[in-house]
């Protein structure tokens, strides 16, 4: 007979949840899939002419659809984290979407009028690399590399890199700048992410 | 703090060795209390990042019609160092590349104001003397921030001045010819730093320590640029996550 614990219906519904993404195996195909889709809302945004506040909460929503949030915000707050609890890991996650929404979303009007394609795909330990390139007026072409993965149970990007330039590495040693400004005070990062 | 920064260059230049930097660490940064120094004097000035961090656009007051052609002249005037480089690095290819754009814009290109050469598939290979020692296995040394230049490091700091030293035209040019060319170079190279500027300096307004972000900024954007990204530098949060601790 079978006995359904707790645990077992929330690990059956999760498998569930993620059954239909789970489905498409990660590959440089699918991955580079995604980059596309991801590319083309993000075109949509800068190309609506919408406001600063606007763009920025369009951003937030394409995060939300392509991105591992969770895995990103928990990477950037590193070492810190662990003490934290969870009800502040909770509010952190929403916060730290706020924050990095905000501050990429306000350089959205410097890519007006540029273009991103995709150059190629390959693995990388257990993720997909996929290459593109930005063309933006009157600068030279910028390398972009977008990190996908299925780890979270969906396909998602968890990372980019601008010409070497890391996002995740970045932004965890500015996520630490600003806990130390706030004295290691999670509640207190929280709430500047918010005003971000 | 101007004259300890020139202290450690000529040290390192007597030396002829660099600080190596130890295993493990992405940032080797010994002289950070002199570099954040600098840091602060850079940004006082306004040179490396916008000082008002208001939305005033001080952007190009100069139309991209002109900027463009004051860029071109001073990359086309770079190309014989690169040239030197290129064949200093063993790379006959790229040393090949940048000779036949430098002599199609210097010609067909009216002494360099238009490229031609671009659009004939003889793009620019950028290259400097700091790459042609990390080729000979130089390591890296130490960050630096210098006032007014910007980040470096002790290696990319000693190509800069060999740059300046070995150009050709510095040993066959008239003294007009070489003034010329440095105004070019410079004028080209503060265009451009305008240009990445106003998305950079926007990064590290709103940065919790603008310091510590240049820096980490430029050392992983030199390393691509040389192809020397250090293992470590990949992140990974799965194996953090779900890896061994």
């Amino acid at each position: 007979m079978t006995h359904f614990t707790r645990r077992n219906m929330m690990v059956a519904g999760a498998a569930a949840l993620s059954l239909p993404q789970a489905a498409v195996a990660l590959s440089s195909a699918s991955a580079s899939a995604l980059v596309d889709r991801l590319v083309a809302d993000v075109n949509a945004v800068i190309s609506s002419g919408k406001s600063e506040a606007g763009m920025i909460a369009d951003f937030a929503k394409i995060l939300d659809r392509h991105a591992d949030v969770p895995t990103i915000a928990r990477y950037c707050l590193g070492p810190d984290g662990r003490s934290a609890s969870v009800a502040q890991m909770a509010a952190y996650t929403p916060a730290f979407a706020n924050y990095i929404a905000a501050k990429y979303g306000r350089r959205f009007r410097e890519f007006v009028g540029g273009e991103i394609t995709v150059q190629g795909a390959k693995p990388i330990k257990s993720w997909i690399e996929v290459e593109t390139t930005v063309l933006l007026r009157g600068r030279s072409p910028l390398q972009m590399d977008w990190h996908v993965s299925d780890r979270s149970g969906r396909h998602a990007f968890f990372n980019f890199i601008i010409e070497g330039v890391n996002m995740l590495l970045t932004e965890r040693a500015e996520v630490g700048a600003m806990l130390d400004r706030q004295r290691g005070d999670l509640d207190k990062l929280i709430a500047e992410m918010w005003a971000a | 703090m101007i004259k300890m920064t020139c202290r450690a260059a000529l040290s390192l230049i007597v030396l002829g060795a660099c600080t190596p930097a130890p295993e493990g660490v992405s940032v080797h940064d010994p002289y950070e209390e002199t570099n954040r120094e600098a840091h602060e004097f850079n940004a006082a000035i306004g040179g490396m990042f916008g000082g008002d961090d208001d939305e005033v656009d001080d952007g190009p007051a100069i139309p991209v019609e002109i900027t463009s052609k004051v860029v071109n002249f001073g990359d086309n005037v770079s190309l014989p160092g690169m040239v030197v480089n290129g064949i200093l690095q063993g790379n006959i290819d790229n040393a090949f590349q940048n000779s036949a754009r430098f002599v199609l814009n210097t010609t067909v290109g009216l002494l360099g104001f238009f490229d031609p050469a671009t659009g004939l598939g003889l793009a620019e290979v950028e290259t400097d003397f700091g790459e042609t020692l990390s080729i000979w296995g130089v390591p890296e040394g130490a960050y630096l921030e210098l006032p007014v230049l910007g980040p470096s490091t002790e290696r990319a700091l000693a190509g800069r001045i060999v740059d300046m030293i070995i150009g050709p035209l510095e040993f066959v040019g008239t003294k007009e010819q070489i003034e010329y060319a440095t105004i070019g170079k410079i004028a080209g190279r503060v265009i451009k730093a305008s240009e990445v500027g106003d998305t950079i300096s926007g990064v590290l307004d709103d940065s919790a320590d603008s310091y510590a972000a240049l820096r980490l900024i430029y050392l992983q954007n030199r390393r691509f640029e040389l192809g020397t990204t250090l293992a470590q530098d990949v992140a990974d949060p799965y194996d953090d996550f779900y890896g061994a601790q």
